[in-house]
């Protein structure tokens, strides 16, 4: 597979990762690379083979609803880039 | 008198350390010292260290001296270690080796932190790793490349390089680390250290900065099984905050150590032994499988057909769940963020395209592709079908053997820079371990030799939660070799 710069451009805008134009280029030929290397994978059938998402084949434990955490908002808000009363502060969103 | 200078402290293996703190011989304070100054004199050579932890050190070696006078002391209690920079320590600074990270000051600790603190583990700094855990060399590092002791034009392997180097060098005897597709055996192998990735869910994530959730799994580094036996004692363990943590009795690793290999069956899967293999490395192994046969262990020749489908399986697996886990950075909560942005989206592209390096940046860009509409079954679903086979594969085969023996990487060490700019070439690096990951088996890396100078490692892989056994193999092995004994030129 391989990938031109608007193909590149797409997947970066939903990765949310700004791309300057110079660097295009070279991430479209270091995942046309990588890609073509990962379709070995269609090299094997695998009709009828069961998808594995966990070594162990475990699903999700469950425990009781109940409040396990105290309320420690501040203390890790500390190292937010920007905070005012509670609130974390991004560029203003609704005009 | 036999009492050893201070000028020598750091010769002593764990089992060593806790041996002479438990009789008297010495105290942490000595010991966590020793260390801290060959830290300050040696690791400006290798760079292995992001963060050296020396305050709170001095003051955990004092706690555990009470503990040792006290008699209150585990087997790791008074030893020092270093974390690799990946898991969070209350109130200090854990980058991930990454830009992102670099203002980040941990507001908790990992569950591996809290153990190894509750076992009275002193702990020296923080780790250098590849950023976010992705490498092999550990040049992908915001804070630099880490330096092979063996050989400084040479990488350690990554991603644990300062880990491993770390420990080579003697600045610790132990390490932590993690291994998503190789990142502790294979810098153990390239550092001639010993390195344990334990079965996936024997040790909690919890706190474990994450990269790929279902093939992380953190471990030991040592200079001997048998304290990798004692780190593991220590950081193995059920875990409620990790959902994937397993809730299985934890044994004390050290108890089967020195029993015989008599009878053991060690299965050698022709697929670690073909091309890409350096043939001094081929041989390295085979003489440590002769070794392990002259200890009572019976060859037994064995397949392992799908193993090839391992590295591209993994480069579609490991990059999908990284591009998920890393959304997180977006420079609203924590880490880096772009000055002065103009809009959110601005907010979020410049502070990812600023905080993430290049190879970070390419297998977020992967994974996202992989997981998009339209690709998700070409891509992610394929190779998780194709992760089903090599899990079956090594299950076959552990029918039929108790352990699995092989070479942990395909060559030694190579030059800094030397792959650098060919990821693919890199991923090669790790093609005789991504595929126990895959399948989420223990495995470890044990030194096997040298090749000009610089070392090679023995892999081992075992059944699930048979940790026991893989390390009783290394251990009989180490008594039979002394690679382990052997210092580093400058670093003795």
């Amino acid at each position: 597979m391989a990938l031109g710069r608007d193909e590149v451009l797409a997947i970066a805008h939903l990765a949310r990762i700004g791309i300057d134009d110079e660097s295009v280029e070279g991430y479209a030929r270091d995942l046309s690379e990588i890609l073509s290397f990962v379709e070995q994978m269609n090299a094997v059938d695998t009709d009828g083979v069961e998808p594995m998402a966990h070594p162990l084949d475990a699903v999700q434990r469950l425990r009781s609803d109940g409040v396990t955490e105290s309320d420690r908002r501040e203390h890790y808000q500390k190292v937010a880039p920007a905070v005012e009363a509670g609130l974390y502060l991004v560029p203003r969103v609704v005009e | 008198m036999a009492e050893r200078s201070t000028d020598t402290i750091h010769e002593k293996t764990v089992a060593e350390s806790s041996k002479a703190l438990r009789a008297g011989e010495i105290s942490s304070r000595e010991l966590t010292e020793a260390c801290l100054r060959r830290i300050e004199r040696l690791d400006p050579k290798l760079n292995s260290l992001i963060t050296i932890t020396a305050e709170r050190a001095l003051a955990a070696a004092d706690a555990a001296d009470d503990r040792l006078r006290g008699g209150d002391a585990g087997p790791m209690t008074g030893v020092p270690i270093v974390h690799k920079d990946i898991f969070c320590a209350d109130g200090v600074r854990t980058t991930c080796g990454s830009r992102m990270l670099d203002p980040f000051v941990a507001p908790y600790s990992a569950t591996v932190v809290e153990r190894l603190e509750a076992a009275g583990a002193v702990m020296l700094g923080k780790a250098n790793m590849d950023e976010f855990a992705m490498g092999s060399s550990n040049e992908t590092s915001h804070f630099g490349p880490v330096r092979n002791p063996w050989d400084p034009e040479t990488v350690p392997g990554g991603s644990s390089g300062g880990s491993a180097a770390a420990v080579a060098a003697r600045l610790a005897p132990a390490a932590t680390g993690t291994d998503t597709g190789g990142s502790i055996r294979q810098p153990a192998a390239l550092s001639g250290v010993c390195g344990l990735k334990p079965t996936y869910g024997r040790v909690s994530r919890w706190g474990m900065i994450a990269f790929a959730s279902s093939l992380d799994q953190a471990g030991p580094f040592a200079r001997t099984a048998e304290d990798l036996a004692l780190m593991l004692g220590a950081m193995a363990g059920f875990d409620p905050k990790d959902s994937t943590s397993v809730d299985r009795e934890v044994p004390d690793y050290t108890e089967g150590l020195g029993g015989t290999l008599r009878g053991v069956r060690v299965g050698v899967p022709a697929e670690f032994f073909g091309k890409g293999l350096e043939s001094g490395v081929r041989g390295l192994v085979e003489s440590a499988l002769a070794e392990l046969e002259g200890l009572g262990a019976e060859l037994v020749e064995i397949s392992l057909p799908n193993m090839e489908l391992a590295l591209p399986a993994y480069y579609v697996i490991a990059p999908a769940e990284a591009s998920s886990n890393l959304a997180r950075y977006d420079g609203v909560r924590f880490g880096h963020r772009c000055s002065d942005p103009k809009s959110l989206e601005d907010l979020y592209k410049r502070s990812r395209a600023e905080g993430f390096g290049d190879e970070v940046k390419r297998r977020i860009l992967v994974g996202t592709y992989a997981l998009s509409a339209g690709y998700y079954d070409a891509y992610y679903l394929k190779a998780q079908k194709v992760r089903r086979l090599i899990a079956d594969d090594f299950t076959r085969a552990l029918e039929k053997v108790d352990l699995i023996a092989g070479p942990t990487s395909p060559t030694v060490a190579f030059g800094l820079g030397e792959r650098a700019d060919d990821p693919v070439q890199m991923y090669l690096s790790d093609i005789y371990t991504l595929a126990v990951n895959l399948a989420g088996l223990p495995a470890l890396s044990v030194p096997c030799g040298f090749l000009g100078g610089r070392p090679a490692g023995l892999q081992l892989i075992g059944g699930y939660f048979d940790e026991a056994r893989l390390l009783n193999a290394a251990h009989n092995y180490q008594q039979v070799t002394d690679w382990h004994r052997r210092a580093p030129e400058g670093f003795e």
